[in-house]
């Protein structure tokens, strides 16, 4: 039910940011024209369709609601695929499933916005090198759905270990432009429709700094310096700007209709505030000057990642309204990570930034929780002391807003996808694995039950199908 | 570790005992698999533990850390890294861990290439970290060459035991290094130990062929002591038939002492690789079947081998070994954790704890030297402010050989400018 309702929504939105954006004055002397015909907005649509559940109610539990609530010995009670009621203490349903949460800690289901998996899946062989088009610097036009193998065997241990229940795939950062990312649920199906998260908006992978000019500058081509990055950046937006001029006037007022280019639409939408800007940038320094350029060409940078040094800039970001998704400890592999400190998500949360915690790994992603740990603990030590519950909104509720789906995942409230995790222990330490995960309200994941442990077709009759990894 | 020089000119704080000391009512942790024991002590006496316990007595004029119920532990031993050979991995001119370009390859020694001076030291150290295997690339050979033991001190004198081990890949990596499939690999590596065999017989009478020849003289000379069985050969390999093969090896060369390195797969083959004595030093949370040779790898890979008597200790190898040998906690921890999963194998705490102490050090053949607080081993020691499998606890004083070590890390100084992000009366420049 909840998926129609999303679906729904999309379009009105879609419909809202073409057609409805269709003013009577157009050019004073034009006689009223028939509207052109826009492009299809969602020729790949979301196939996805939850699994049943059952009404079930978890008692006695430890509670962190996404959205820095907490109760302690409350209960939670999904239903029909959606979140019905979060409470100290809830009555429960005829027919309902009861567990008994005593010493366990539910919380909405971890979202990672930064994954490559599917795209870059396992075995990493060549032949699944699927996540940069490094043969130009500009691809918009590819579409990270298009990469995404749903049979990847990492999908099924980000669920398991790490109570994933929906990630962002984004191309790699090889470009300027990298394409279009996709957000899943984390829910094996036969086709990558059948993982699209119903009604979530694209994301357009940018990138700045080392890699876009290591790659090209290798190649003897533009860019191989950061200045050679910002102009083709804003070259390309200029051309978005002209190109999004001769669409909006076309689908406004009709007459032939202007040269299709693939890669301008990806970055139309983006000037038009429907496509959010996951933006690959590591210094300060950079993010600045992209969030000036940002303003230069009319787009809003909704999300920088890695960002391993927002804290310098903590109160820019904040002022500017766009988020930083960074790791906890990962440091001195390049050359523009070299200033990375563990506090940086808590300088960035002190500051009122908008932050959040992200893997860009396969084995990471199974861990986001202990990593969300480790920044709690390196604040504590420089004197800022962040609740355990406000701290899982970086795996919830903000990484669900940057991905422009707030509204239906990312907490516990009531109405919501049930994208449920109940946790053996507390979350952010060690000794703490899932012990069960619902998706859509749907059991897809249970730890005491060796059938509820998805077996991807690359593991079938393999060395160690089945096992528990 | 230069004992006397560091002590004069880096603690001043603890001038004239500063091999000596001793900590009481510790959370003792002895590393050698046992649980921690309450209101334990410790005493280190000239670089050297003399007694860990309960009920130890503390010799007259020994100085005295209360530690107040804390954790004191034996320090990390790091048991497969890259650390102090890489000061930042993608720039180049910093990174010696391999060569690309070089007719040398089990002769090049990484001991020339560290620094004790690399933010990874100092950054690990912090941790708790205070020894560590370090091991070169292989890029132009299966064989990468020879390896150190080194110590995380704040010292210019870092290495412990230059030339502790010959590091070799074998598998996917050595099939690429050996001519392109494992048959090749095999190849190369029988036809070098025929070489050295030479070699060994009579050393003069070796003409170096120079760059066109498949083993050089001074390659033949680095594996004289590794036919011999007087080095450790780490060997690299992931899948359950690759290390059936390497085992193998000892048929050919009975004198090999063999360590595995990585060995996703070694569960599948407990029993062979306990009978064979070769210890290992495995990747402790790979879990995906990320190449073909790792396609049954599970976090129940190292309490499976444990229970099968293998002795094995944590390494990092393909997994930011060069800065991030901290994590080796983390991992342990997560061993741990398997044990509340059905059909999962973990390890208990305490061999957990070993796990990144004794076991290693003796996978590397150096047990009686470090890892544990068992009398006559050395000094390193750490005390923490919580568990130290337990995400985000912390080291808050660390021992080597006996001498206490700084904390204060090039991060620490970034996070105390940054704190407050905003520019102040003068640029962030001048704010330290």
């Amino acid at each position: 039910m909840i998926r129609t309702l999303i679906g729904v929504a999309a379009v009105a939105t879609l419909a809202a940011c073409t057609s409805d954006a269709r003013p009577k004055s157009a050019s004073s002397d034009a006689p009223s024209r028939n509207p052109g015909k826009a492009y299809d907005r969602n020729p790949y649509p979301s196939t996805y369709r939850a699994y049943p559940g059952v009404p079930t109610l978890v008692t006695n539990v430890t509670i962190f609601d996404g959205e820095g609530g907490r109760i302690d010995g409350g209960s939670v009670l999904f239903r029909d695929g959606r979140i019905v009621e979060v409470g100290q203490s809830i009555a429960a349903p005829d027919g309902a499933t009861v567990i008994d949460g005593q010493g366990k800690y539910v919380t909405p289901g971890v979202i990672d916005v930064h994954s490559h998996l599917g795209d870059y899946p396992s075995p990493g062989v060549d032949a699944h090198s699927d996540g940069n088009e490094a043969t130009g610097p500009v691809t918009a036009e590819v579409w990270a759905e298009h990469s995404v193998w749903p049979q990847d065997p990492g999908f099924s241990r980000a669920l398991t270990n790490g109570g994933v229940t929906t990630l962002q795939i984004l191309p790699g950062s090889a470009n300027l432009f990298g394409g279009r990312s996709v957000t899943l649920k984390n829910v094996y199906a036969r086709t990558m429709q059948g993982m699209k998260f119903p009604g979530a908006p694209y994301g357009l992978k940018m990138a700045c700094g080392e890699n876009p000019k290591r790659v090209y500058g290798g190649k003897g081509r533009m860019p191989s310096t950061r200045m050679g990055n910002i102009a083709v950046d804003r070259g390309t937006w200029a051309k978005a700007q002209d190109y999004r001029r001769r669409w909006d006037r076309y689908e406004k007022d009709g007459g032939e209709a202007p040269t299709r280019d693939i890669a301008m639409d990806t970055l139309r939408g983006v000037l038009a505030g429907e496509i959010i800007v996951h933006n690959h940038c590591y210094r300060a320094d950079e993010m600045a000057i992209v969030l000036d350029m940002a303003k230069e060409f009319g787009y809003k940078v909704g999300t920088f990642h890695h960002a391993v040094e927002a804290y310098k800039i903590a109160d820019l970001l904040k002022a500017n309204g766009t988020c930083a998704a960074v790791w906890a400890d990962w440091w001195g592999f390049k050359m523009e990570s070299y200033d990375a400190i563990q506090e940086n998500l808590a300088i960035l949360e002190r500051e009122g930034a908008c932050a959040m915690i992200h893997s860009d790994d396969a084995n990471g992603i199974q861990r986001l929780n202990q990593e969300i740990a480790k920044v709690r603990a390196a604040a504590k030590r420089a004197g800022y002391d962040i609740p355990e519950e406000r701290a899982w909104r970086w795996a919830a509720i903000t990484p669900a807003r940057a991905l422009g789906i707030d509204q239906v995942t990312g907490s516990l409230k009531p109405g919501k996808m049930a994208d449920v995790v109940l946790w053996n222990g507390n979350p952010f330490s060690v000794y703490t694995r899932p012990e069960k995960v619902w998706i859509d309200g749907a059991m897809m994941y249970d730890a005491l039950d060796p059938k509820k442990r998805p077996v991807s077709d690359f593991e079938l009759g393999q060395p160690g199908e089945g096992d528990v990894k | 570790m230069k004992r006397l020089l560091l002590a004069a000119a880096a603690l001043t704080a603890f001038p004239a005992a500063a091999q000596t000391v001793a900590f009481t009512n510790a959370r003792l942790v002895i590393g050698d698999g046992s649980a921690p024991v309450e209101d334990g002590t410790v005493v280190v006496r000239d670089g050297r533990v003399v007694a860990a316990g309960r009920g130890v007595s503390v010799p007259a004029g020994v100085p005295v850390v209360d530690a107040g119920g804390r954790y004191v532990t034996p320090g990390i031993f790091a048991g497969f890294t890259r650390m102090g050979i890489v000061e930042v991995d993608g720039v180049s001119e910093a990174n010696d861990a391999g060569a690309g370009n070089t007719p040398f390859n089990a002769s090049i020694d990484v001991v020339p290439g560290v620094n004790p001076r690399t933010s990874a030291i100092t950054l690990n150290r912090a941790e708790g970290i205070t020894r560590a295997v370090v091991a070169p690339q292989a890029r132009g050979s299966i064989f990468a060459g020879q390896g150190a033991i080194i110590d995380l001190g704040a010292d210019m004198d870092a290495v412990t035991k230059p030339r502790a081990f010959q590091f070799m890949e074998y598998g996917e990596t050595g099939a690429s290094r050996g001519g392109g499939s494992r048959p090749a690999a095999y190849a190369m590596l029988k036809n070098i130990l025929f070489e050295v065999r030479d070699y060994a017989r009579v050393p003069g009478s070796f003409a170096d062929r120079g760059k066109d020849a498949l083993l050089t003289r001074a390659d033949a000379q680095a594996l004289v002591p590794v036919v011999n069985g007087q080095v450790p050969l780490l060997v690299h390999v992931e899948r359950a038939s690759d290390i059936l093969t390497i085992l193998g090896l000892k048929r050919e060369v009975p004198a090999l002492k063999l360590v595995l390195v990585g060995a996703s797969e070694g569960w599948m083959v407990a029993p062979q690789i306990a009978a064979a004595g070769v210890p290992v030093l495995a990747s402790a949370l790979a879990d995906l079947p990320a190449s073909f040779e790792q396609l049954a790898a599970t976090q129940s890979n190292i309490g499976r081998m444990q229970k099968a008597g293998v002795t094995v200790g944590i390494g990092m190898i393909n997994d930011d070994e060069a800065r991030q040998a901290r994590l080796v906690k983390q991992y342990a921890g997560n061993l741990v954790a398997l044990n509340k999963i059905p059909g999962a194998s973990g390890l208990d705490w305490g061999q957990a704890f070993a796990a990144i102490s004794s076991k290693p050090a003796e996978a590397m053949g150096m047990g009686t030297e470090f890892g544990s607080l068992r009398t006559g081993r050395r000094g390193d020691l750490v005390m923490w402010d919580g568990d130290p499998l337990e995400i985000g606890s912390a080291a808050v004083r660390v021992y080597i050989d006996g001498i206490e070590q700084p904390l204060i890390t090039r991060q620490d100084k970034l996070k105390q400018r940054y704190l407050d992000p905003k520019e102040g009366v003068l640029p962030k420049a001048y704010e330290r």
